[in-house]
């Protein structure tokens, strides 16, 4: 047993060496013959880190709970409406917001690879990459959302919108009966990234 | 191309177990990949539609037991050979063997905020008008190139509604293959579960699918 361990761990092991060799390699040889500098490598990296995620997302979904007008361009012209925020470029160059309502329920999946509003939500999850959903998510979307812990009610219509194309999908959740009076900033703590990839509802913040 | 890339569908991939604290690198190696392969995008030797279709083009049983940033890795070692940038002998020695290919452009640091703020946007000017409507009952073509197409498996030869139109995009079955931006007009379609996967589908279900004109036909 211990020498089975022993065994799969140096396969792993060697498996991510190659990986990090290759990489290792690449950064040398790109840096080297000018293609790419190093300081804007940390910067890409810094960005994705630190300034883009799902904050920006939640900071949309709030203001469109709380103002009317917004909401209506949101669905209107979403790229518009979410660029007046400063949430723009990058994988969301053209942006589509679609409303969950007591009798849909919007979810968002990319089949073919990993299409994802990077500017609201930042890069996505493993699992939204992996096999298993993007698999099963177009064919039994009601299946996974159960895994996600959400159970929808049975006359509520599932929309699944696959990403084949540069359009990016936004899910905007249903407002939560007991957030309602609260104010922008306080209901952005409501808004999970899983509630805006459709796989989520909005939850009540963990008490600080 | 009829690949592994090309999962929607699919069956015995088991669940989906998401983990909640998950980083968002899981180590060094994949902040670099993925920091290289956008600054080496912005060399301009290549487009989102061509790095799509290399990254398609792992081996099938390679792309389903290796994750994410592998197939990025791939990919670019892949459009690097491809556009006679880094050679593959040098990617194997580690070492440079060959003068540099001039490029557009090397991304410097002071230029990412701006540069991935004003993004790569697809669409593009047309005179052409659309061919169909919001409400047009559409079927998909039958189409199975051995190249880079957006049109997945599952949605091939079904009928369906054209549910939004987005103007004309750039095409990414040419544009991958370095062929010309083409561009077409983009419609959502929606079929409804049983439209793409009858008896089995689950009740109350449809899904929306961006779709190119030449990907339709009149139902």
């Amino acid at each position: 047993m211990s020498d089975h361990h022993h065994h799969e761990h140096d396969h792993e092991h060697s498996e991510l060496s190659d990986v990090e060799l290759r990489v290792r390699a690449l950064e040398s040889l790109l840096v080297e013959k000018g293609y790419v500098d190093p300081a804007a490598l940390d910067e890409l990296i810094e960005t994705y880190e630190t300034k883009v995620g799902p904050r920006n997302g939640a900071q949309v979904v709030a203001k469109a709970w709380t103002d009317p007008a917004f909401r209506k361009w949101l669905l209107a012209d979403a790229t518009s409406a979410i660029a007046s925020l400063g949430f723009t470029g990058r994988q969301g160059e053209q942006m589509v917001v679609v409303e969950n309502t007591p009798q849909v329920h919007n979810m968002v999946v990319c089949t073919l690879c990993s299409c994802y509003p990077w500017p609201v939500l930042g890069l996505p999850p493993t699992w939204y990459k992996a096999a298993p959903y993007r698999a099963r998510a177009v064919m039994q979307p009601r299946a996974v959302l159960a895994e996600f812990g959400v159970s929808l009610p049975e006359g509520k219509e599932v929309q699944v919108w696959d990403s084949t194309a540069e359009i990016r999908y936004l899910v905007l959740p249903e407002q939560p009966g007991e957030s309602k009076g609260l104010s922008e900033d306080e209901l952005a703590d409501w808004v999970t990234r899983d509630s805006m990839i459709g796989v989520g509802l909005p939850q009540r913040p963990a008490e600080a | 191309m009829n690949g592994a890339h090309d999962l929607g569908g699919m069956h015995g991939f088991g669940a989906i177990n998401p983990d909640p604290d998950e980083p968002l690198f899981h180590a060094e190696w994949e902040r670099r990949c993925f920091a290289l392969t956008l600054a080496a995008g912005f060399t301009g030797e290549w487009n989102i539609d061509a790095s799509r279709f290399a990254r398609e083009q792992m081996a099938p049983a390679e792309y389903l037991s290796t994750g994410y940033y592998v197939h990025w890795l791939h990919g670019l070692e892949y459009l690097l050979a491809d556009r006679g940038m880094v050679t593959p002998d040098e990617m194997t020695a580690g070492v440079v063997q060959t003068e540099p290919k001039p490029v557009a452009r090397t991304l410097q640091a002071a230029d990412v905020a701006k540069a991935l703020a004003k993004g790569g946007p697809s669409e593009r000017e047309t005179n052409t008008p659309p061919r169909f409507r919001v409400g047009d009952r559409v079927r998909t073509a039958n189409i199975n190139p051995a190249t880079h197409t957006r049109l997945p498996r599952y949605a091939r030869g079904k009928v369906g509604t054209v549910e939004l139109l987005h103007g004309a995009h750039v095409f990414p079955d040419s544009n991958s293959q370095y062929a010309g931006e083409e561009p077409q007009h983009l419609y959502t379609v929606r079929f409804t579960g049983a439209d793409l996967w009858g008896p089995d589908a689950e009740p109350g279900t449809s899904t929306l699918i961006d779709l190119w004109e030449s990907y339709l036909d009149a139902a």
